[in-house]
């Protein structure tokens, strides 16, 4: 009766504050009834708002690292007002970040491919640092498909400092995932082809073609993969697919589900084949295989010098995979996409796309099977197979095209379900089954989404603890869901509130992706990012993260004759002057220019372009770049500041006067 | 002793005399002893804030003054200056800012002295160390209208802003920018230090006047 009491009054002096707050501006909730009924908005519309809007100065909860598909980027989002923050350049150049037009080109070159430049990527799946299996947000790491190349950027300054191209394979697909502490980053190939794709015909499919999951060592100090002591497992030549890594309970393995074990290959549309088509040829099998890695073993049998080179990279061969127990592979429904580990890192749950169910592994029945031999046989390369039936905890049927799935804090599964254009609801067993009200392992809820999901991601979904709270369905078409812009579409990223359990899951945002193709992204605790908002001091090399001693400082900027052929060029950038405004070389002239902008307000970005010469950098306050060309045009070209710095940002210009040769 | 120093020292309190109004001959010296803790306090925090208010500064532009230096957004706000001509901070107050400590241990070692005076050549010592804040703002005022009135005629806005001088305390306004000054925890240090002073004296007088008229009588 008293709490009662007190609940009532408590409601009336919150009323009591809104009317107040409201009077101030002149508005009243018939003003918010008014501008909702003449925009056709229901109240369940207003409530979604009321979630996601977020207005001037409000700063967003998460933030999601999204996958930029074939943009080769990635793109920074804010939760929940699903606002875009920014891009991060990776694998392509992009103009605004000043990567790959003077800066970053080393970088980008270190992932051509058998000497090609190569300026494009396939980015799927970004992969947080983590620290005892949580986001620690300090690296992100992304791999390319296209090219089996893995990128790494530093969430200080959010730019990228490290491209690698697997020398064995030329595609993946099951990378980048890291283990609770980020020894490793591991990317598995998934159209297999021979080593170091050299060629073979078709017909030596079986004995020349081959798979592979390689661990590239993360050097957490200096923030690079090392390269030397980075190796490979050999696995057959199954398309490896989608991966995760143990943790807690599995730590120490590493699970990858693949495709294609009937080892079709394709040739469909040639005149006189016989196979059928790559989509029918790899669904042939009723199960393809789960393999079971157990790194940590692996790691120890690359330490111990059991490994041959192949292209100049360590590879422990299959024959001593299987030998020294690293690789078990356990039947998985077939065609299966997702592969991901529960919070607990108890279970793992693998969805078939063909079959309406996800099937649950349970660790514990995996270690069993392995230190028991409990094999049902050997695939043909000679990999024991743990029974089926001795290692599968459940099935939960949960809808029609299950891929991915990922967890909340409350016992709930979320699956995304290609074919019913849906997200499933379904709840764990084991230890998670006291955590909400439904019976283990039971379909909760499905919530229609537009349309097509791929990939989703809850808050913190893939970590030892996940937050709950938010989920996004990450879906690959939007059909009728915004303005067409031409035949080329958006895709739509939709907000899904999950904070309350059982079937309460609704959309509350639609957010259009007219970038790239966007596949997996995962979603951190905004508290958990501490990047830089201008770079530590004057003279910041993002390269080394550090002051680069040869950064020009105010007061010693100088062009500087050094030979014969040779300019150095010293200049600061500040707002609003170049110094020096003029540059003059003669032409053939090898020029070395340095640049720093000597800022230190938060914002104060200069750009610094060179027409002609294909130059455009972007210097954020306190960073130096180097840039180095043969000045092989003569000419006059004015170089000016392209971010609009200041109100006499125009007048930001100089001229590089390159007198012709005689 | 020659006479002369005793004239300036003024007369000495007889050991008994001390002992039975011992509170009547401390008062002074020990309130000269907190001027002086006061006076050494303020040399380690700000003695003067201003901030610049604009729009796009969602957390205004800082600039503090210590006895021996200038904090804060240093850098920015001359970056800003350099638009309108107006010469570094840095440049400014460069012989205050260098012999500041020293003036103001000089400051304390005076008010030490003084405490052991007890004729009116006291308020000699006091009185420089007293005028102390409002001689800080006045030579701050003087170096903000030297600044603010010689701008460089050269500079990008030249044009388009009058010289100008911002108010030492208060409210002003140059460009798109408010200025609030404001003392620091210094000054507000050295202004109670002055206040107590006055005191001190105020009290050093009624100990030792009577003290010097019954001198001179007998």
């Amino acid at each position: 009766m008293r709490i009662q009491k007190i609940k009532q009054s408590g409601i009336a002096v919150v009323g009591l504050l809104a009317l107040t707050a409201g009077s101030v501006f002149g508005q009243s909730m018939s003003d918010v009834e008014k501008a909702a009924k003449e925009r056709g908005l229901s109240t369940q519309d207003l409530l979604a708002a009321a979630k996601t809007y977020t207005p001037t100065g409000m700063k967003d909860e998460y933030v999601i690292f999204s996958s930029g598909g074939h943009s080769g980027q990635v793109f920074v989002i804010g939760v929940p007002s699903m606002r875009i923050l920014r891009t991060i350049a990776v694998f392509t150049p992009e103009p605004w970040q000043g990567w790959g037009y003077g800066v970053g080109d080393d970088i980008l070159d270190a992932g051509n491919v058998s000497g090609k430049e190569n300026r494009w990527g396939d980015t799927h799946h970004p992969a947080l640092s983590e620290t005892d299996g949580d986001y620690d947000g300090e690296w992100l790491f992304i791999n390319d498909k296209a090219n089996a190349r893995i990128a790494v950027i530093d969430l200080r300054d959010f730019e990228t400092k490290q491209i690698v191209k697997n020398p064995l394979f030329i595609n993946d697909h099951g990378g980048a995932f890291v283990p609770p502490n980020t020894e490793y980053i591991f990317e598995t190939a998934q159209y297999n082809v021979p080593w170091g794709a050299e060629y073979a015909p078709m017909s030596e499919y079986k004995e020349n073609f081959r798979g592979a999951v390689t661990m590239w060592k993360f050097d957490r100090k200096k923030g690079r993969i090392d390269m030397d002591k980075s190796f490979a497992v050999e696995l057959p030549p199954y398309w490896q697919d989608i991966a995760d890594a143990g943790k807690l309970e599995s730590d120490g393995f590493f699970f990858l589900n693949s495709i294609n074990t009937e080892l079709a290959t394709g040739g469909f549309g040639v005149e006189g084949a016989k196979n059928p088509p790559f989509e029918a040829g790899v669904s042939m099998n009723a199960t393809d295989y789960l393999h079971i890695i157990d790194w940590k073993k692996a790691e120890k049998v690359f330490q111990a010098g059991k490994f041959t080179n192949i292209k100049d990279f360590p590879v422990i061969s299959l024959q001593d995979a299987i030998a020294e127990g690293i690789l078990h592979v356990t039947p998985e429904p077939r065609s299966p996409h997702g592969v991901d580990v529960a919070p607990k890192g108890d279970f793992v749950v693998v969805s078939g796309k063909l079959d309406p169910h996800t099937t649950i592994y349970s660790v514990e029945k995996i270690k069993k099977a392995i230190a028991t031999k409990n094999y049902s046989g050997k695939d043909e390369f000679g990999v024991p197979v743990l029974d089926f039936d001795s290692v599968m905890e459940a099935q939960v049927e949960v809808g029609l095209g299950p891929l991915h799935t990922q967890f909340g804090p409350d016992g709930y599964a979320y699956t995304s379900l290609f074919l019913d254009s849906a997200v499933a609801r379904w709840t764990l067993g084991g230890d998670y089954g006291n955590l909400n009200p439904e019976p283990d392992w039971t379909l909760v809820q499905k919530t229609p989404v537009q349309y097509n999901i791929g990939h989703l991601g809850a808050a913190e979904g893939d970590t030892v603890d996940p937050d709950g709270k938010y989920l996004v369905a990450y879906n690959k078409w939007s059909v009728d869901r915004f303005i067409h812009t031409g035949p080329l579409l958006p895709q739509n990223f939709q907000l899904l509130d999950i904070s309350k359990q059982g079937t309460e899951m609704p959309v509350i945002y639609d957010m259009p992706m007219g970038i790239g193709e966007p596949h997996y992204a995962q979603i951190i605790k905004a508290d958990k990012l501490h990047p830089w908002s201008v770079y530590p001091e004057i003279g910041w090399d993002p390269m080394t993260q550090a002051v680069d001693p040869w950064a020009p400082r105010p007061k010693m900027e100088r062009v500087e004759r050094k030979g014969e052929h040779e300019v150095e060029v010293f200049m600061t950038s500040v707002r609003s002057h170049f110094t020096p405004e003029h540059v003059t070389v003669k032409q053939g002239d090898k020029v070395t220019w340095r640049i720093t902008n000597t800022e230190r307000a938060i914002d104060a970005t200069h750009g610094f372009s060179i027409p002609v010469y294909n130059i455009t950098l972007s210097l954020e306050a306190g960073e130096t770049a180097k840039i180095e060309f043969i000045a092989d045009t003569p000419g006059t070209f004015p170089f000016y500041c392209t971010e609009f710095c200041s109100a006499l940002h125009l007048e930001m210009m100089g001229y590089l006067m390159v007198e012709p040769a005689e | 002793m020659p006479s002369f120093i005793e004239h300036i020292v003024g007369p000495r309190v007889d050991q008994s005399d001390l002992k039975q109004h011992s509170i009547k001959y401390g008062t002074p010296g020990f309130l000269l002893l907190i001027a002086r803790v006061m006076l050494l306090v303020s040399l380690f925090v700000p003695f003067w804030h201003m901030e610049l208010v604009a729009p796009q500064y969602p957390e205004n532009l800082h600039l503090t003054a210590y006895v021996n230096h200038l904090a804060g957004d240093v850098a920015e706000i001359d970056s800003l200056n350099h638009y309108i001509g107006m010469r570094p901070l840095g440049e400014a107050a460069q012989i205050e800012r260098s012999i500041g400590v020293y003036v103001m241990i000089g400051f304390v070692l005076m008010l030490e002295l003084a405490s052991w005076i007890h004729s009116r050549w006291a308020v000699l010592l006091i009185l420089p160390v007293l005028l102390f804040p409002a001689v800080f703002l006045v030579d701050l005022h003087l170096w903000m209208s030297h600044f603010g009135l010689n701008l460089d005629p050269d500079a990008p806005l030249s044009n388009s802003i009058d010289p100008f001088v911002p108010p030492v305390l208060g409210t002003g306004m140059v460009g798109q920018f408010k200025t609030v000054a404001s003392p620091g925890l210094g000054m507000i240090l050295s202004v109670i230090a002055s206040f107590t002073m006055i005191v001190a004296l105020f009290f050093h007088r009624r100990a030792y006047l009577p003290l010097l008229k019954s001198k001179k009588g007998s």
